[in-house]
């Protein structure tokens, strides 16, 4: 039994080197379509791509930078939540909110964006490669051809932020009913337990034995 | 061994070749069948539909979603302190383990780490709760292949770690324990001599479920050279853990990245099998039962003193930003991807959990295989439905 375990790969952490390689490679084959990358010193890199190279940026991810490894995709709405955390006094009128949409790193055009995240598992580091998504048209290209296991994260996504994936062989619900109308990870999407009744936190502003400082904005500590 | 093996594989891939022909001959009629919510092999409420010709799968369907809570939005509604409660209940039988890459993804947004002190317990913790996760596992294993001992034994020395993992939490299930910037509380006197102990006990347990199941013929001919799931396959569905290294993948993320956790002070073994069928999977995670011992016995030895609490504000704001961090959890890779808008909570986060990836593989794998040996692919393959809906 003991040598089926017996391969040991020495630890070698990815350096910037690596990930600056990453960015060139996907610039070199995506040319113009690559908008903007981050490298963040012994952390991380991401990407943003041209949405009408997604899955081009998947098969270029896959092919030719061996991150074949899947990790997951998902979506991000950048619209403040009109709802705030859900700690409104409902007897009051609602406070004025920041409205601005601010995307995160790498930018971004629209209100929507899908990012994902794969794995070069033999040179031991990952990518999160973002691409916007239309306003008028939420639809992307589908992952599916390049990685199979997109399939149930796609679904996920199309339900929880009602984006389209074109290519996907099947894009029923996964968690929700057939028929639920709305997309409850969408920021303007209610969190309805935090508006049928209010939070009990809001009130919870007593200060601890042995301490003077009153919190902030009336927000419960912890 | 291994020869034995490829000949099992071949037999059953030529026996599944025969029937599908016998099927077609005899003109056979389908018949859907559905295992599950309520199943034993379920952990939980997953619903598998099969379609079947005769005894053979020709597809299959898992339908999640009976125990969706929706945590990704409620992570929005809540400060950073609060989330740990609720990612608690993702994997429940290894609850600590859900914490530590939530709160480690949020103070690398905020550019603070643990003390060293508060850095080994979580990595004990760590690895306690993937021993009180695996061993169930291992024992229910058995049930699951129509052996009831192995059961009563898992449940009688995880208790002995649930106890360990009370003690120095305060919660046998649902620690919540893990704070940003450190720990809520430090280990309790004796403690480390107890959990020498257990540990000494929970090797124990691995010898016998080692010689009782793994041994057993029956066993090895329900699992080997069944559900064979190859490592190109694994890599692109994301099948992680000891899943992804039972096909041969060298890859685990204690090993393999660098996080402010003691795993770089300890000498462990990732174990990795060739043969990526059912019984691999439930070999792997014997040994790597069996290595927590190691390695929770290694990290009794040299807890640094010092505090276990790094300085950070009274209320927690966490500065503008995006981070990863994955961890490999007793179910496999489990990651948070947090937004902060500099606000006290989080902005969105984005649960990677791993039965998710490890459970969508699920329609590729049955393809084909025989009624019986589907209980025996779900087990081996282990899931835990707080895992998959979140």
């Amino acid at each position: 039994v003991a040598q089926l375990s017996d391969i040991d790969t020495p630890l070698a952490l990815p350096g910037d080197a690596l990930r600056e390689g990453v960015v060139h490679t996907l610039r070199d084959a995506l040319g113009d379509a690559l908008i903007d990358s981050l490298i963040k010193p012994n952390d991380d890199v991401w990407v943003r791509v041209r949405t009408d190279a997604w899955r081009q940026a998947g098969q270029v991810l896959r092919d030719q930078l061996g991150c074949d490894y899947f990790c997951f995709i998902s979506a991000i709405d950048w619209m403040p939540s009109p709802y705030g955390r859900g700690e409104d006094d409902p007897t009051q009128p609602a406070p004025e909110r920041d409205t601005e949409i601010r995307q995160g790193y790498t930018g971004g055009d629209t209100r929507m964006q899908v990012f994902a995240r794969v794995t070069n598992i033999s040179q031991h580091f990952g990518v999160t490669i973002k691409a916007d998504v239309s306003d008028d048209v939420p639809a992307v290209d589908s992952w599916v051809p390049v990685y199979a296991g997109a399939n149930w994260h796609e679904r996920e996504c199309h339900e929880m932020f009602g984006i389209g994936f074109h290519g996907h062989p099947d894009l029923r619900n996964m968690y929700l009913p057939t028929d639920f109308e709305g997309h409850p990870l969408r920021k303007d999407f209610p969190l309805l337990a935090r508006l049928v009744k209010p939070w009990p936190g809001i009130v919870d502003v007593e200060p601890l034995p042995g301490d003077d400082s009153t919190t902030q904005d009336g927000e419960a500590s912890e | 061994m291994t020869d034995i093996a490829d000949r099992q594989k071949l037999s059953y891939i030529a026996a599944q070749a025969a029937d599908a022909r016998l099927n077609v001959e005899l003109e056979t009629e389908g018949m859907t069948l559905n295992i599950g919510p309520q199943h034993p092999a379920t952990h939980g409420t997953l619903r598998i539909i099969v379609r079947l010709d005769g005894e053979q799968v020709i597809w299959a369907e898992p339908s999640a979603g009976y125990m969706h809570r929706g945590y990704e939005k409620l992570t929005e509604v809540r400060t950073f302190p609060q989330v740990t409660a609720l990612v608690n209940r993702i994997d429940w039988l290894g609850s600590f383990a859900n914490e530590v890459p939530f709160i480690l993804a949020a103070e690398k947004l905020m550019d603070i780490e643990a003390p060293p002190r508060a850095q080994w317990i979580r990595t004990i913790l760590f690895e306690l709760s993937r021993i009180a996760n695996v061993s169930l596992f291992l024992g229910d294993l058995g049930v699951q292949l129509g052996a009831i001992t192995p059961v009563f034994m898992a449940f009688r020395d995880r208790e002995h770690v649930l106890n360990l993992i009370e003690g120095a939490t305060g919660g046998r299930f649902h620690p919540n324990f893990d704070r940003i910037g450190g720990l809520k509380d430090d280990l309790p006197a004796g403690w480390i001599a107890e959990t020498k102990q257990v540990m000494k006990k929970l090797r124990n347990f691995c010898d016998e479920i080692e010689n009782l199941l793994f041994g057993n013929e029956i066993f090895q001919s329900r699992l080997r050279g069944i559900g064979v799931i190859p490592a190109e396959v694994a890599k692109q569905y994301g099948l992680s853990g000891a899943n992804l290294r039972a096909s041969g993948v060298d890859w685990d993320l204690r090993r393999d990245q660098k996080l402010p956790l003691a795993y770089d002070k300890v000498d462990f073994k990732v174990w990795t099998h060739p043969d990526g069928d059912s019984f691999a999977r439930c070999w792997i995670r014997l040994q790597e039962t069996r290595e927590a011992t190691l390695i929770v016995d290694q990290l009794l030895d040299g807890i640094p003193a010092g505090p276990i609490m790094a300085k950070v504000p009274r209320i927690i704001k966490v500065p503008e930003g995006e981070a990863w961090v994955s961890t490999e959890n007793p179910l496999g890779e489990m990651g948070y991807y947090v937004v902060s808008k500099g606000e006290l909570g989080p902005f969105r986060v984005k649960i990677r959990s791993a039965s998710f990836n490890n459970i969508s593989i699920v329609p590729w794998v049955l393809r084909g295989v025989y009624v019986p040996d589907v209980i025996s692919i779900l087990a081996s393959l282990y899931f835990i439905l707080g895992d998959i809906d979140r």
